[in-house]
C-alpha cells in the first residue's frame, strides 16, 4: 500500500525505511566495525565496593604474548584526568561538591566494577587471558549503599571532596506549603523508594578509535545517543581539538539514556589508539554493562501531603535523597533535580508545594538519565498520592484526579514553583477517554464481584503531564545544564530534486529516518522513498545535541519544519520566475506551487531545484543551488500527557501479581506517524510495568551488585506482557513548528504507577495501602501474609 | 598458539567454510569476526538474550553457547541467508510490516527463532508464540508487535503468498 501522495505522507503508518538493513543483517553497530590491525581493549575491574588499592602489578600482564600494553591512572592521566560533568548544578547555598571521576581508579576504589586497569592485546581472547594476570592489592573499607545512611553522621567517607557524602541540595518552593499543611483537613505522610533501575539496551556499549599519527585526526566510533556532545567533551577532556575529531554513532542498539553519557570506555580507546598506532576497540559484556554503564533511578521520598476533606490537595512537600552513584556522570546533577522537580505537581492545580533533594554519594555505580528521567519519579510520588488521599477521604480516585486536575481553561498554565508553564491540555479527555475504553463503571461492579468471591483484583489509574522536547537553551542554561538545547536540520535538494536531510538528533530505534522523512516529504510535496535522512556522525551533520528527554520530534523535526519553509520560500521565488508571474500571484497546492485560478500552471519543489542548480535563469538576488538550515531553538518546552489504567489480579497464595488488562489513552499532539508512536508507547509501558514489578538493582552491604546480570536482573519477557489496548487524543502544542509534543518516554512514565495503584487496590481490602516497588510475589506475599494475622 | 587450533569446516547459508579456530571459539564469535557475518549479534553472556540465536542442523540455538569445533560439519543458517532468491523470508516481511523491530539489535536472533516457531507449527496462538519466543529479549518493542509480526508471518506461509522483493517496498 503506497502512500500516493506527499501530502498525506505526514500521520501516515508507514514501514520504516530502516529495517530493510537490520531485518537483513547489514545493520553497521558499533561492535559491526572490524578495522584491519584493530587491537581489543579490555579492562580489570573492581572486585570491591569500596577499598585503597594497595598496588597493581601489572608486569605479567604486560610480558604476555600478543599484550601491546597495560595501563593504569598514573599512565592515562596526562591524557585524560577525569571525566566531565555537563550539568554541575545547585540552587541552594550548598555549594556542589563536584567529586573528580577518574577514568582509572586513582588510589581507590568507589564502587563494585570500577575500572582499575586497562588491557590491550592482539585479540580479544589474549586480552581476556591478560585481564586475568594483572594483580591488583586491595584493603577494603566499609561501604555504604543507602541513600540516607550514606549522609548519615559516621557513614564512610567516599570522597575527601564531599563531607558527608552530600554532593548538593536543591530546593524548589510554591507558595505558602507549610502553612497549608498545618490547616488541611487531612495529612498524610509517606515514604516511597523509586529503586535503582538499569537501562539494559540489548546492546552493549562499545567503541572503535582510530588515532591517525600523521593527521591528528581520530574517528571513534561509539554507542552514542549525541555523537555532537560526545566529540564536545572527548575535545575538553582530552585536549584532541574539536576539529579532528570524527565521532559516528552509526546503528544504536537502544539507548534508553545510559548511551547520553560520554565514559571512560571511548576515551580510553582513543588513548590506546594514540599510544599504539593502531585502531583499538572494545566493547562490554553483559556483566561489564550491568557494573559500568550508568544506572537509573534510586530515590528515597519522604513526601507530606494536605488536602480538604472532598480530597483536593492544598499541600505537597517533598524531600527526596537521591543517589549519584560514586561519581557524578554526564548528566547526572540535573536528573534528580529540575527534571524532577519542576513538575513536582503533575496535572494537577496544588498551589502550594516544595521539593528539596539532597543529592548523596553511595559506593554504587554512577547515575544518570533513564527513560523518563526524574519525571517518573515525580509522577509516582503524585499518583500514590492521589490513590493515598482517595482512601483517606473514602472517594473513588478518578474523583480525586478530576477534582485536583489543571483544568482545560488554564492554559497556558504556570505552575507554583514558577518553572514551567504547561503549553496545552486537556487532562479531562485523555481520562474520559481511557476511563470509556476500559469500562470504568462497569469494571468496579465486577471488581465487588470478585472481592465478593475472595479474589484480589484491582484497577490502578494513572494520569500524567510530562516535561519534553528539552528544550530552550535560556532555560537549559538558567538550569545549569553547559550546552545550548536547540537542535539542527540541513535540507540538501539535488539537481534531480531528490533530497538528503541532515539531523542534529540521533535514532537509536526510534524510527527519524522513517518519521523526519515523512515530516519533509510534506514540506516538499516529495515523496517519502525520495527523502534519505542523516544522523549520527559529526563530519556529516553540522550539529546537534542528540536524542533524549522526548525531543527529537518536537526539537529535531521542528527544525526540519522551519528548514522546510525556508527552502519553499526561496522555491517559491524560483517558481514565480519560472511561471513569469508575482510571486503573491502563486500558492501552495497539492505539492505544487500554482499560478491561482490556473492550477495547470506549476511548478514542484524538483522543478525549482532543477533550475536553482543550472542557476542561469533564477530571479534577481536568488543564489544558485537549493539547500537551507534552520537551527530551532524552541521557545518553550512540550507537555504531553495522558491517563493508563490496569487491572490486575494479585494470587492471594503466592503474591504474583497479573495484569488482566492494560488501557493507554495518550495524547502526543500532532502524530507523524501512529506506528511508530505506538511501538514508542508499548515499549515504554513494558518498561514501566517492569519497574513496578521486577526490576531493581540489588547491592549487598559490602558494594556488591547481586542483579549483574541478566540471569539475576528480571527484564521482561514476552510471556509476561500482557496485551496493550491504545488510545489517543490529539491537543497540538500550540507553540510547535509541528504541533508535535514527543512521545517516547510517555509510557515509562505513565505505566509504573498505574500498575501499582491496581495491585494496592486489589490489597486494599486487607487493610494494606502501600509496598514498595518492585512488587514482586514474595514480597507482596509477606505483606498479604503479615495482613491475614 | 597456532599448534592449538583446530581445523573445522562449516556450511552457513549454504556455504562452506573451512577454517581454523582456537578450542574455546565461540560459535557467535566465529561468525562475526571469522567470517565476517555481523547480522548474528550478542547481547549477553550468560544465554539469556537471544539475540544470536541462528539454526544449527534445523534446530535453533543460541550461538554464544556452541563452540565453533561443536559446528564441524553442520549446516547453520544465519540472518544474512534468511531472503532467498531476491525474496524476503515471510518472517523479515512480517517483522517489517507490523513494526515489529525498533533497534533492531535483538532482532536477528528473534527472525530466526520465529523461523523455528512457524517451521514447528505455522498457526501459532499468541499464547504459543509468546512462551516460544522465552529465550529472547527485546527492550524496546514490548513485544506486542514482535507477536503480530510472527502471526503475519505465519498467514503468508500458510497463504503461499509470494513475498516482497528484497529492495522493493520502502515509503510504503
Amino acid at each position: 500500500m503506497a502512500v500516493a501522495s506527499p501530502t498525506r505522507a505526514f500521520g501516515a503508518s508507514i514501514r520504516r525505511r530502516e529495517d530493510p538493513r537490520l531485518i537483513t543483517g547489514r545493520g553497521k553497530f558499533t561492535d559491526d566495525m572490524h578495522l584491519a590491525n584493530a587491537a581489543t581493549a579490555m579492562f580489570v575491574r573492581s572486585p570491591h565496593g569500596h577499598a585503597r588499592i594497595v598496588s597493581i602489578d601489572t608486569s605479567a600482564a604486560a610480558a604476555h604474548p600478543g599484550v601491546l600494553g597495560v595501563y593504569t591512572f598514573e599512565d592515562v592521566k596526562g591524557f585524560i584526568s577525569g571525566m566531565p560533568c555537563a550539568w554541575p548544578t545547585t540552587n541552594t547555598g550548598d555549594t556542589l561538591k563536584l567529586a573528580t571521576y577518574p577514568p582509572l581508579a586513582d588510589g581507590k576504589v568507589r564502587y563494585f566494577g570500577e575500572a582499575v586497569a586497562l588491557v590491550v592485546a592482539v585479540d580479544p581472547n589474549t586480552a581476556a587471558d591478560a585481564v586475568e594476570l594483572v594483580t591488583v592489592e586491595y584493603d577494603p573499607l566499609p561501604a555504604v549503599i543507602n541513600n540516607e545512611a550514606a549522609v548519615a553522621p559516621g557513614a564512610p567517607l567516599i570522597h575527601d571532596s564531599a563531607p558527608g557524602n552530600q554532593a548538593f541540595r536543591w530546593s524548589l518552593v510554591g507558595g505558602d506549603t507549610n502553612g497549608a499543611l498545618a490547616h488541611a483537613d487531612v495529612r498524610i505522610s509517606q515514604t516511597l523508594v523509586n529503586q535503582r533501575l538499569i537501562a539494559t539496551p540489548l546492546e552493549t556499549r562499545c567503541a572503535v578509535a582510530d588515532y591517525n599519527p600523521a593527521s591528528g585526526e581520530v574517528t571513534v566510533w561509539v554507542t552514542s545517543q549525541n555523537p555532537h556532545i560526545h566529540r564536545l567533551l572527548i575535545a575538553l577532556s582530552t585536549g584532541i581539538p574539536e576539529h579532528k575529531i570524527r565521532v559516528i554513532a552509526g546503528d544504536v542498539g537502544g539507548g534508553f539514556g545510559a548511551k547520553i553519557p560520554y565514559y571512560a570506555g571511548e576515551a580510553l580507546c582513543i588513548f590506546a589508539s594514540k599510544e599504539l598506532g593502531v585502531p583499538v576497540r572494545w566493547s562490554e559484556s553483559r556483566s561489564e554493562n550491568y557494573v559500568a554503564t550508568a544506572h537509573g533511578r534510586d530515590h528515597i521520598q519522604h513526601i507530606e501531603v494536605g488536602a480538604t476533606k472532598e480530597g483536593k490537595i492544598t499541600a505537597l512537600k517533598v524531600t527526596a535523597y537521591a543517589s549519584l552513584g560514586a561519581y557524578p556522570s554526564t548528566a547526572a546533577p540535573g536528573v534528580p533535580t529540575w527534571l524532577f522537580g519542576c513538575i513536582i505537581q503533575g496535572p494537577y492545580d496544588i498551589p502550594n508545594n516544595e521539593v528539596h533533594v539532597i543529592g548523596v554519594y553511595t559506593n554504587t555505580t554512577p547515575t544518570d538519565a533513564y527513560r523518563g528521567a526524574g519525571r517518573p519519579e515525580a509522577t509516582y510520588i503524585l499518583e500514590r498520592v492521589i490513590d493515598l488521599v482517595a482512601a483517606k477521604v473514602g472517594r473513588d480516585p478518578v474523583d480525586v484526579r478530576r477534582l485536583n486536575f489543571v483544568k482545560k481553561d488554564q492554559f497556558p498554565f504556570k505552575v507554583a514553583n514558577g518553572t514551567l508553564t504547561y503549553d496545552s491540555g486537556d487532562y479531562e479527555l485523555t481520562l474520559g477517554k481511557a476511563l470509556h475504553t476500559i469500562g470504568y463503571t462497569d469494571l468496579r461492579a465486577w471488581q465487588a464481584e470478585q472481592r465478593a468471591a475472595g479474589k484480589l483484583v484491582g484497577i490502578g489509574v494513572s494520569s500524567y503531564v510530562e516535561v519534553c522536547g528539552l528544550g530552550p537553551s535560556s532555560a537549559a542554561n538558567a538550569m545549569g545544564f553547559a550546552g545550548g538545547l536547540y537542535d539542527s536540520a540541513t535540507i540538501r535538494v539535488h539537481p534531480t530534486g531528490k533530497v538528503t536531510v541532515f539531523t542534529g538528533v540521533h535514532s537509536h530505534g526510534q524510527g527519524h529516518e522513517t518519521s523526519f522523512a515523512q515530516i519533509v516529504a510534506r514540506d516538499l510535496g516529495v515523496m517519502v522513498d525520495d527523502v534519505d535522512v542523516i544522523h549520527g556522525d559529526t563530519d556529516k551533520v553540522q550539529h546537534g545535541m542528540g536524542t533524549y528527554g522526548s525531543r527529537s520530534a518536537p526539537v529535531g523535526g521542528g527544525a526540519l519544519r522551519m528548514a522546510g519553509m525556508k527552502i519553499r520560500a526561496k522555491a517559491q521565488k524560483i517558481a514565480a520566475h519560472l511561471l513569469e508571474v508575482a510571486e503573491e500571484d502563486i500558492e501552495w497546492v497539492d505539492d505544487a506551487f500554482r499560478v491561482k485560478g490556473s492550477p495547470d500552471k506549476s511548478k514542484t519543489i524538483p522543478d525549482c531545484a532543477f533550475a536553482a542548480y543550472m542557476a542561469g535563469n533564477l530571479p534577481a538576488g536568488v543564489t544558485p543551488v537549493l539547500e537551507e538550515q534552520h537551527w530551532y531553538d524552541p521557545e518553550n518546552f512540550v507537555f504531553p500527557f495522558g491517563t493508563h489504567i490496569c487491572v490486575v489480579e494479585v494470587d492471594r497464595e503466592t503474591g504474583e501479581t497479573h495484569i488482566k488488562r492494560y488501557v493507554a489513552v495518550d495524547d502526543c499532539g500532532e502524530i507523524i506517524n501512529p506506528m511508530l508512536r505506538d511501538g514508542q508507547v508499548h515499549g515504554g509501558i513494558a518498561q514501566g510495568i517492569a519497574q513496578a514489578l521486577w526490576e531493581e538493582a540489588v547491592y549487598d552491604e559490602n558494594g556488591q551488585l547481586l542483579s549483574g546480570s541478566l540471569m539475576d536482573y528480571a527484564i521482561p519477557k514476552a510471556s509476561v506482557m500482557p496485551h496493550l489496548e491504545l488510545g489517543h487524543t490529539v491537543t497540538p502544542s500550540p507553540h510547535n513548528p509541528l504541533g508535535v509534543k514527543g512521545i517516547g518516554e510517555a509510557g515509562t512514565i505513565a505505566s509504573t504507577p498505574a500498575v501499582v495503584n491496581a495491585v494496592m487496590d486489589a490489597l486494599s481490602p486487607l487493610g494494606i495501602h502501600h509496598i514498595d516497588m518492585p512488587l514482586r510475589p514474595a514480597k507482596v506475599w509477606a505483606a498479604i501474609d503479615a495482613a491475614s494475622h | 598458539m597456532e599448534e592449538h587450533h583446530v581445523g573445522i569446516t562449516v556450511e552457513v547459508n549454504g556455504r562452506p567454510h573451512r577454517s581454523t579456530v582456537e578450542p574455546r571459539t565461540l560459535l557467535v564469535d566465529y561468525l562475526r569476526d571469522d567470517l565476517g557475518l555481523t547480522g548474528t549479534h550478542i547481547g549477553c553472556d550468560t544465554g539469556q538474550c537471544g539475540a544470536c540465536t541462528i539454526i544449527v542442523d534445523g534446530q535453533s540455538v543460541k550461538s554464544c553457547m556452541v563452540l565453533a569445533v561443536q559446528a564441524d560439519g553442520a549446516h547453520v543458517r544465519t540472518v544474512e541467508g534468511l531472503a532467498q532468491d531476491g525474496r524476503y523470508h515471510a518472517v523479515q516481511q512480517g517483522f517489517w510490516e507490523k513494526h515489529g523491530l525498533q533497534c533492531g539489535f535483538c532482532t536477528p536472533g528473534f527472525m530466526m527463532q520465529s523461523v523455528q516457531i512457524l517451521e514447528d507449527n505455522p498457526d501459532p496462538s499468541d499464547e504459543e508464540i509468546r512462551d516460544a519466543l522465552e529465550g529472547n529479549l527485546c527492550r524496546c518493542t514490548g513485544y506486542q508487535n514482535i507477536v503480530e509480526a510472527v502471526k503475519a508471518a505465519g498467514a503468508t506461509i500458510r497463504s503461499g503468498a509470494e513475498t516482497m522483493a528484497v529492495g522493493t517496498g520502502v515509503g510504503a
